[in-house]
């Protein structure tokens, strides 16, 4: 292997890196405010990236009845909510969020898609899409269960997994999309010939971090999803509502999804359930990183991203099963160091 | 209300008439209703019983399968080679990911399943050995058809049967506490960590079997069948039939299969993506079942169905032999300058004082003077952190639970530490654990039936002393709180101690019931018992004890007969407060 490989693989792995641990910090947030293990986070991946492909090619992307069907079903489980509790001043506004914006979002898609907008429009479209999808979420699946012990939760993941997925087959299609390059300037840096697709790359995912930074250091928002993920019940005591708190949650959590997912897009190929492969090493990422600070998540997955370009240069074929398998080693050192009894799971 | 044997007996006599009665496909279906009945029965122990969650028991079937179509196609071996080799990798297997997994807290087992899941996954499909992603073809058959159908139902009723005997033994009662109770079944005497792994263990060596079955039914082998979906699939189908029953993973693995087939009949050819649109119903299915019925369908069926009555209980089985009790006064318990900081903040600062022999000793002081903590460094719940605590002579600190346990030493828990859905009867019977030692391999075959005769007489020897043989076979969760309190003292005496823990045993009782509560102690004593009560209702306990140790910020402040303490006035300034 020459000096150029190791830089340009090198390249390569941190590229993914940064692109898996943008998909840990959301994971890691989405766990620790909702308790939810957020398998789903694959699918916004794909939906995001698809959709940029199909606006390129002036084709008006499937997830707009998906958005649009599932803002009805989450504004019907809102309202229900609303009237439960004798909030009627409510339902205006879960029409706004889950009706108008999710039908106003696929219109604009409808109008621009034949019209080819410039790349910053459909790529803003596409977010636009697909992050809404976020709330919609938490609303309809993982709200009525925010009592739900982990394990629970984890199946309502797995469901929600199943059901997107099957979804991205049917608007999709089973082939796989490339959208085009944002641009196709590189440098030569030395050796090494830097592609601006990966400085971009690196760039927003900094640019992400930065942000998500100051939202949960300065604003009020950030400080309140802060506090429910240290104590849901005092949270809720102070007045941060849960459902608040969790869709804010996942709404982060989608745009970041989403946002990899058009990272990526020029990237590779990607398929309906590719984004399943991709969340899930965000997660590897995240367990890399002790599972519980975000700074290692980071580190965790950045070694996680060159971990896999080495060994695809290596052996392509068990690119994979290495990468999963690398879980293994910091398994063993988190079981060497905890005790011996866990605290029992709360009751249902 | 249809008995539940009637409706077993039925059910038998379908399987065993279905292959003269039903066409060649449904047959078909119901083989692979059995494999996946095996392989989701052990997510039922695993999942829905000990609360381990796994989405990766494919791996396990997988493994099998391909060391079987191995040994058979490349090595000519024989089937039976194929099975002991195919166990043994499995165990292995499992033995390691368990070890690696088990002692972690509940969500990296479910996200590390899926992990290695998909790693096992590409290898099955990229090695040239196993025939990449076309797989292994033409693996040897059991037997004929039919003779491999009732193979394949008499290996999965057996499980079944096995599972059931399990669930009620001595070590299936474990079992059942592992899930909400663990701290609950270490303080009496369980491994809750080796339990947790045996448990990994079978639930990996029924897939296993599945995966072998599976092998020389299909006759082929290929990395499509042990994807991850099949073990979100398997999950799914223990959590649809209830994942706390055994018939549970019977009645999950017949809906999905049954709907997979009907759903690919349905896909309107039209959408062009066929295949995989089955699973968005899947999807919805699982949700709604979350939402409305996240117990499974077992238990809305087991509503419909009379169960046969109460077992007897044996109470001329031969009584447990009993522990050497110390003779009355001799040093029992002795804690050395102990001390336990959390963070900051010191709950236990070299704290001295000791016990003998037949004496109830108080333990008391207001609310956050480190009662509990003291308890918890006895009863080895919470590490000591420096002093030294001896019971009869053998230093103690340091040793888990379990170990203490076995010395002699039973408590009580200050919240209510019952498994619910249990009887009364089971529930005090976990307290016995220790006097008895048959494990879970004969209790899958009932082989220690006389065992647990002796085990359940002396439970509801316990129950009645603390005066609860009517709710016997109540379900403890649905007692008041005043006798869930006496079933936790009756579990702690079914252990036969030296010294018995309680841990505020009169919070939240009557004033009636106190009363009853210092009754029954005052007869324990009587019978020769040591008592450490930790208390902070004074009224309670200046009546019923020998001894009072008296703390306050982790201190003693006072320690002698109740009068004396009464009266000493640091006693006083602590609980009503200085006078300034």
């Amino acid at each position: 292997m020459t000096a150029d490989i190791v830089l340009w693989l090198a390249q390569d792995g941190i590229t993914n890196g940064a692109i898996y641990a943008l998909l840990a910090l959301a994971l890691l947030l989405v766990f620790s405010v909702t308790r939810i293990i957020f398998v789903p986070q694959g699918e916004f991946i794909s939906y995001a990236a698809l959709s940029l492909a199909l606006l390129q090619a002036g084709q008006v992307p499937g997830v707009v009845y998906v958005l649009v069907g599932g803002g009805l079903l989450a504004a019907l489980f809102a309202t229900g909510a609303a009237i439960r509790d004798r909030a009627p001043a409510r339902v205006p506004w879960i029409l706004l969020g889950y009706v108008a914006l999710p039908c106003a979002m696929a219109a604009l898609a409808w109008w621009a898609a034949p019209r080819k907008l410039d790349l910053v429009w459909q790529v803003l479209i596409a977010l636009g899409l697909v992050v809404p999808l976020g709330p919609i979420v938490y609303r309809v699946a993982y709200q009525p269960l925010a009592k739900a012990s982990i394990l629970v939760l984890f199946i309502a993941s797995m469901a929600v997994h199943y059901v997107l997925t099957g979804l991205g087959l049917v608007f999709f299609g089973g082939e796989g999309l490339r959208s085009a390059a944002f641009s196709d300037l590189s440098f030569k840096v030395g050796v090494l010939q830097i592609s601006s697709q990966s400085l971009l790359v690196i760039f927003a995912s900094v640019l992400v971090m930065v942000a998500l930074w100051l939202f949960f250091g300065r604003s009020i928002y950030g400080k309140a999803l802060r506090a429910t993920a240290v104590n849901r019940v005092g949270a809720r005591l102070v007045g941060i509502r849960t459902g608040l708190a969790g869709g804010l949650c996942f709404l982060l959590a989608a745009f970041i999804g989403a946002l990899s997912g058009v990272l990526i897009s020029p990237i590779t190929t990607i398929y309906y359930d590719t984004g399943f492969l991709i969340g899930l090493k965000g997660f590897v990422g995240a367990i890399l990183g002790g599972m519980a600070s975000y700074p290692f998540a980071v580190v965790g997955a950045i070694v996680l991203g060159l971990l896999e370009a080495y060994v695809s240069f290596w052996s392509s074929a068990f690119k994979e099963t290495l990468v999963f398998a690398i879980i293994i080693p910091p398994l063993i050192w988190l079981s060497l160091r905890s005790r011996q009894v866990e605290e029992d799971e709360e009751e249902e | 209300m249809i008995p539940a044997r009637a409706l077993l007996g039925a059910f038998m006599v379908f399987i065993a008439a279905a292959p003269f009665i039903l066409p060649e496909f449904h047959v078909a279906l119901l083989n692979y209703i059995a494999l996946a009945t095996m392989v989701s029965l052990g997510l039922v122990l695993l999942t829905g019983v000990a609360g381990v969650m796994s989405f990766g028991q494919q791996v396990f079937a997988g493994i099998a399968a391909y060391a079987t179509a191995l040994i058979t196609t490349k090595y000519g071996g024989s089937p039976w080679i194929g099975l002991l080799l195919a166990l043994a990798l499995v165990a292995v297997v499992a033995l390691f990911l368990g070890a690696i997994t088990l002692r972690l807290s509940g969500h990296y087992l479910p996200i590390s399943t899926i992990a290695w899941g998909i790693a096992i996954y590409f290898m099955f499909g990229n090695l040239e050995l196993f025939g990449k992603y076309t797989g292994l073809p033409d693996v040897p058959r059991l037997a004929g058809p039919l003779a491999t159908y009732y193979v394949i139902w008499a290996a999965t009723l057996a499980l079944l049967l096995a599972s059931a005997n399990l669930l009620d033994s001595r070590a299936g009662r474990a079992i059942r506490a592992l899930r909400f109770r663990a701290v609950m079944a270490e303080s009496f005497g369980v491994d809750v960590l080796r339990l947790k792994n045996i448990v990994f263990l079978y639930a990996a060596l029924f897939a296993g079997l599945s995966g072998w079955l599976y092998a020389h039914y299909l006759r082929f082998v290929s990395p499509s069948a042990f994807n991850v979906n099949a073990g979100i699939d398997y999950l799914f189908m223990a959590v649809i039939g209830g994942a706390s029953h055994v018939w549970g993973a019977v009645i999950g693995a017949s809906i999905l299969i049954f709907l997979k087939e009907y759903l690919k009949g349905l896909v309107p050819s039209g959408l062009g993506a066929s295949g995989n649109y089955e699973i968005v119903v899947f999807g919805v299915l699982m949700m709604l079942l979350l939402h409305r019925a996240s117990g499974g369908l077992a238990p809305v069926l087991s509503r419909w169905t009379v169960r046969r009555g109460r077992r007897r209980i044996a109470l001329e089985a031969p009584t447990l032999p009993r522990r050497a009790q110390p003779g009355p006064g001799s040093a029992l318990l002795e804690v050395k300058k102990a001390a336990k900081r959390f963070g900051g903040l010191v709950a236990v600062r070299e704290l001295s004082f000791d016990m003998r022999a037949g004496e109830i000793l108080g333990l008391i002081g207001p609310n956050g003077a480190g009662k509990s903590t003291m308890f918890n460094l006895i009863t080895g719940v919470l590490p000591a952190e420096g002093g030294e605590i001896a019971f009869r002579g053998e230093r103690i600190d340091g040793l888990p639970p379990r170990e203490i346990a076995r010395r002699g030493i039973a408590r009580t828990f200050q919240h209510v530490n019952l498994v619910g859905t249990m009887t009364v009867l089971e529930n005090v019977a976990i307290g016995a654990h220790l006097r008895g030692g048959r494990g879970t391999l004969r209790a899958m075959l009932h082989a220690e039936r006389a065992e647990e005769a002796q085990l359940l007489a002396e439970a509801a020897r316990q129950v009645e002393r603390v005066g609860l043989s009517a709710q016997l076979h109540d379900a403890a969760g649905s007692l008041p709180l005043g006798q869930q309190r006496l079933v936790e003292i009756a579990r702690a005496l079914s252990a036969d101690p030296t010294l018995l823990l309680l841990d505020e045993p009169a919070a939240g009782l009557r004033y009636a019931e106190k009363q009853a509560l210092a009754a029954l102690l005052r007869r324990l004593r009587g019978e020769g018992m040591s008592i450490l009560l930790v208390e902070h209702d004074m009224e309670f306990v200046m009546g019923l004890v020998d001894r009072l140790v008296v703390m306050d910020f982790g201190e003693k402040l006072a320690e002698g007969l109740p009068g004396a303490v009464q009266a000493n006035p640091a006693v006083v300034e602590a609980y009503l407060g200085g006078v300034e």
